[in-house]
């Protein structure tokens, strides 16, 4: 098999691709000021200050709380501890378990990566250094940062929930719901772009929005935020030590970036198992790895190399997702009137107020590019430690790993812009089985407990449901846009 | 043969030898200088220019017609389903685009090869898709759809090849101008295997696409009752010129009926065949080629029309790239702006303008060479 080739060069590789990755960043910051948040404004209910929340909002909190109380994860005994505000473990208690992770608090590159990529990867007004990681950390932690006090990063980028909140989408001040799920704080420094639409270009760009944005942490400005902790001794003589500036935004999102530039999981069963020691993942998983990069055809997206150690290829696709939503045809159309025959500046701002009076969030890249080919386009998400940072897609409305692959097995959902290289596969139940235990062996060793009980609770979702299942689809005795074409004649002819 | 209809090939050596002759001696400025004496040739070799100061204001007949759209759907070749259903799922996408554009087109033309080795079923199943199509449809024949049967149940199904009508005060062209000279009989040939050279794209056995004389007549009396002042709009599955004759990316006598089309102010022909953005301008005609919905051809090795909007080079991994349909827009005047609806990519509009100005102006956005 290939990946037995060169079982060194691997290890070795995957730190110098690393590198590369994280330093060919080549998107410019072109957002526009609605766009800054992971929603557009409108569709936030009406007061951010706690007021107006919909009788169906609180019944959407209710559930949650419901579901995270009977978790199988907590009757595992997994995680016994209590939890805060919006279901993170509380922050005092994330910091106990983040420091057995071992992540490097000095400045040093990361384990495993080289340190010539390690520099190339940095930006130059942010090398990393212990003072700047202890105030990125101390600030990743402070729940001071979001306007009620109840939110820090670590709220939707929880240590105990995987650097994520497990939830599909997530909520902010006031029990506000967003619109897309919680990427994973793990491994994100790799990642040519930030955010699923790819709107920021770097982790200190990316850091500085949800701070800002009204459904999430909900500070009305930079200022604001600074002038809850600018009187804080701590935080005085932390940002002095690190950037030998007051206390300021700029150096608070930089401090955050060099506290995610610690967070590297890229040790796992599988990174064993192409280093030669077969016995590391299961001859399913084996199995899987096989399909992964054949029938399966992940690999055209979720690159899986020396090259690309993350499983993704930075790009957009649409596969879908956004066209399970009733509406998305229509949206997409109202924004192709709204951009035709307008191109540069007035093409964006076109675009940008409709997003003012429509949810466009469904239109995904296209809301940062305005170019048709994006529409409904998200970015691929990356492969390591996906075993425990479901729900999945960027709307987080598929449960299980096995969901994902029915949902790809049938070839996505059939819409006009869907990307051409989603296909229906035509893979069996074992197959599938295969494919997802293999996708189980890519999370980090430090988290093994974790995806034993993720895995045995994805098992029994999946046992009871299967939503995204079409045989006819995925075995081509239907194929995709045939119902669309040969089932909906309107009798125009 | 006529200087002013030289063809394409020729010309592009002709240039191709006159930059090389002038390149060793040029600073930036040279360069310039060169390139505009470039634009003053070929405005004196008798490509129309039209600034907008000087365009004559009157138009015949430009008041009793309406702008109006087509779509198109071309070079699908259909293999039986369980043989290969990609092609099936995309011709279908296709027909989806067309069947949900706003505004409605006024009626679709699909372009030719319909189906691969010309088969009873592959044609059927064609059909069978095709009638979904919610507009009108106007029926083009390609080499794939004609060489296994000479044509048979192709014109079962979709009736004679070569016609043409009139709409909104434009007259309509269809040609069948993929005729071969009779390679098959002296050789042997069973159908199979003249279809199967014909549908190799460099089998050098057969012969040269042709119009052939019939048909040139048949044109040149057709037009004789339509008014020089009338757009006319020519279908045709191969390119009307000569852009690379090793792919049979050529007609043989393109000079030819390019001369019966001389009179008219305005003439546009649209082709298949070549599957890639093609643009090309040859005195009063513009041509313009059609998307497949099967596979992209690469740009040949020589002859590209210089005109041509280049698309980029397809995505390996996206097996829908490349690929795509169409429409086009047909202004008052008559005058065609051409839309390359390529799949998962911005659609790119050549607009009249931009051929009228030989690519000076109305420039389309160029595509994005770094996005796949």
């Amino acid at each position: 098999m290939i990946e037995h080739r060169e079982p060194i060069g691997w290890k070795r590789g995957r730190a110098r691709v690393a590198g590369i990755v994280g330093a060919g960043v080549l998107l410019t910051w072109s957002l526009v000021g609605v766009l800054n948040a992971e929603t557009p404004a409108s569709s936030a209910p009406k007061s951010a200050d706690g007021g107006a929340v919909t009788a169906e909002q609180a019944k959407a909190v209710a559930e949650r709380r419901r579901v995270e109380t009977e978790s199988p994860a907590k009757d595992a005994g997994a995680q016994k501890l209590a939890k805060g505000p919006h279901g993170a473990l509380p922050v005092a208690d994330q910091i106990m378990q983040i420091e057995k992770l071992g992540l490097t608090d000095s400045g040093e590159p990361p384990r495993g990566i080289d340190p010539l990529v390690w520099q190339s990867m940095v930006p130059k007004d942010n090398e990393p250094n212990a003072a700047r990681i202890a105030l990125g950390k101390k600030l990743y932690f402070d729940t001071r940062l979001s306007k009620d006090g109840t939110l820090a990063c670590a709220t939707c980028h929880d240590v105990s929930r995987s650097f994520t909140d497990r939830r599909p989408v997530s909520e902010g001040i006031a029990d506000q719901l967003g619109q897309r799920n919680a990427p994973t704080t793990m491994n994100a420094l790799f990642f040519q772009t930030q955010f699923l639409d790819g709107r920021a270009p770097t982790l200190e760009e990316q850091a500085k929005l949800p701070i800002l944005n009204p459904i999430e942490m909900g500070q009305p400005s930079p200022e604001a935020t600074i002038a809850t902790i600018k009187d804080d001794a701590e935080y005085q003589r932390m940002f002095q030590a690190a950037y030998t500036r007051p206390v300021n935004y700029d150096d608070l999102a930089r401090a955050i970036a060099a506290f995610e530039r610690t967070l590297v999981f890229l040790d796992a069963p599988f990174d064993d198992f192409v280093a030669g020691d077969t016995s590391a993942i299961s001859a399913k998983a084996a199995q899987g790895w096989i399909l992964f990069n054949g029938k399966a055809r992940c690999m055209t997206c979720h690159m899986l190399n020396p090259s690309n150690p993350l499983g993704t290829d930075d790009r957009f696709h649409n596969v879908g997702v956004s066209a399970l939503k009733q509406d998305f045809e229509d949206l997409a159309g109202k924004a192709l009137k709204a951009l035709h025959g307008k191109e540069g500046q007035e093409g964006l701002e076109a675009v940008d107020r409709l997003a003012l009076e429509t949810n466009l969030s469904e239109l995904g890249r296209f809301l940062v590019t305005k170019n048709r080919s994006d529409i409904g386009a998200f970015k691929t998400f990356q492969l390591r430690n996906i075993g425990i940072t479901g729900p999945y897609m960027h709307d987080g409305s598929m449960q299980t790993l096995v969901d994902v692959m029915d949902n790809y097995n049938k070839g996505g959902e059939t819409n006009p812009f869907l990307d051409g290289g989603i296909e229906p596969l035509a893979l069996t139940d074992t197959e599938i089985e295969n494919v997802v235990e293999f996708l189980n062996t890519l999370t980090d060793k430090r988290f093994a407990a974790e995806q034993r009980t993720e895995t045995a609770r994805q098992r029994a979702v999946a046992a009871k449901q299967r939503p995204f299942r079409d045989n006819a689809l995925a075995m081509r005795k239907v194929l995709p846009f045939e119902a669309r074409v040969m089932g909906t004649k309107e009798g125009a002819r | 043969m006529s200087r002013k209809f030289t063809s394409i090939e020729t010309k592009h050596y002709e240039e191709r030898d006159a930059l090389f002759a002038a390149l060793p001696k040029l600073g930036r400025r040279d360069f310039l200088k060169v390139s505009a004496a470039a634009v003053a040739a070929a405005a004196g070799s008798g490509v129309r220019f039209f600034p907008t100061s000087f365009q004559p204001v009157t138009v015949a007949n430009a008041a009793t017609r309406e702008p109006f759209t087509f779509a198109y759907v071309s070079d699908s070749h259909l293999y039986r389903k369980d043989l290969n259903d990609r092609f099936v799922r995309s011709i279908l996408r296709a027909v989806d685009d067309v069947n949900h554009l706003d505004p409605k087109p006024d009626f679709i033309l699909y372009g030719g090869d319909l189906a691969q080795l010309g088969k009873r079923e592959e044609l059927d199943l064609g059909a069978e898709i095709l009638k979904n199509v919610q507009q009108p449809i106007r029926m083009m024949v390609g080499e794939h759809d004609w060489f296994l049967d000479m044509g048979a149940r192709w014109r079962e199904l979709f009736g004679e090849p070569t016609y043409s009508f009139d709409h909104k005060g434009v007259h309509f062209v269809v040609l069948m101008s993929v005729n071969e000279k009779d390679f098959w009989t002296p050789r042997g040939m069973t159908p199979e295997q003249r279809m199967g050279t014909v549908a190799g794209l460099d089998n050098g056995i057969q012969s040269r696409f042709e119009v052939g004389a019939p048909q040139r007549e048949w044109l040149t009396n057709d037009l004789a009752k339509v008014s020089a002042d009338t757009p006319v709009i020519v279908f045709s599955h191969s390119p009307l010129y000569k852009y690379y004759k090793n792919w049979n990316f050529w007609t043989e006598d393109a000079d030819e009926v390019q001369a019966i089309l001389k009179k008219f102010d305005h003439v546009t022909v649209i082709h298949g065949h070549t599957h890639q953005m093609l643009t090309n301008r040859i005195g009063n005609i513009d041509f313009h080629g059609l998307l497949s919905t099967a596979w992209p051809w690469p740009y040949a090795p020589e002859g590209l029309p210089k005109l041509t909007v280049q698309m980029s080079r397809p995505d390996p991994f996206n097996p829908n790239d490349g690929c795509g349909d169409g429409s086009a827009a047909v202004s008052a005047d008559g005058l065609v702006d051409k839309v390359y609806n390529l799949w998962n990519r911005n659609p790119i509009e050549v607009t009249s303008g931009y051929l009228a100005s030989n690519g000076v102006k109305s420039v389309p956005a160029m595509p994005n060479m770094k996005s796949f």
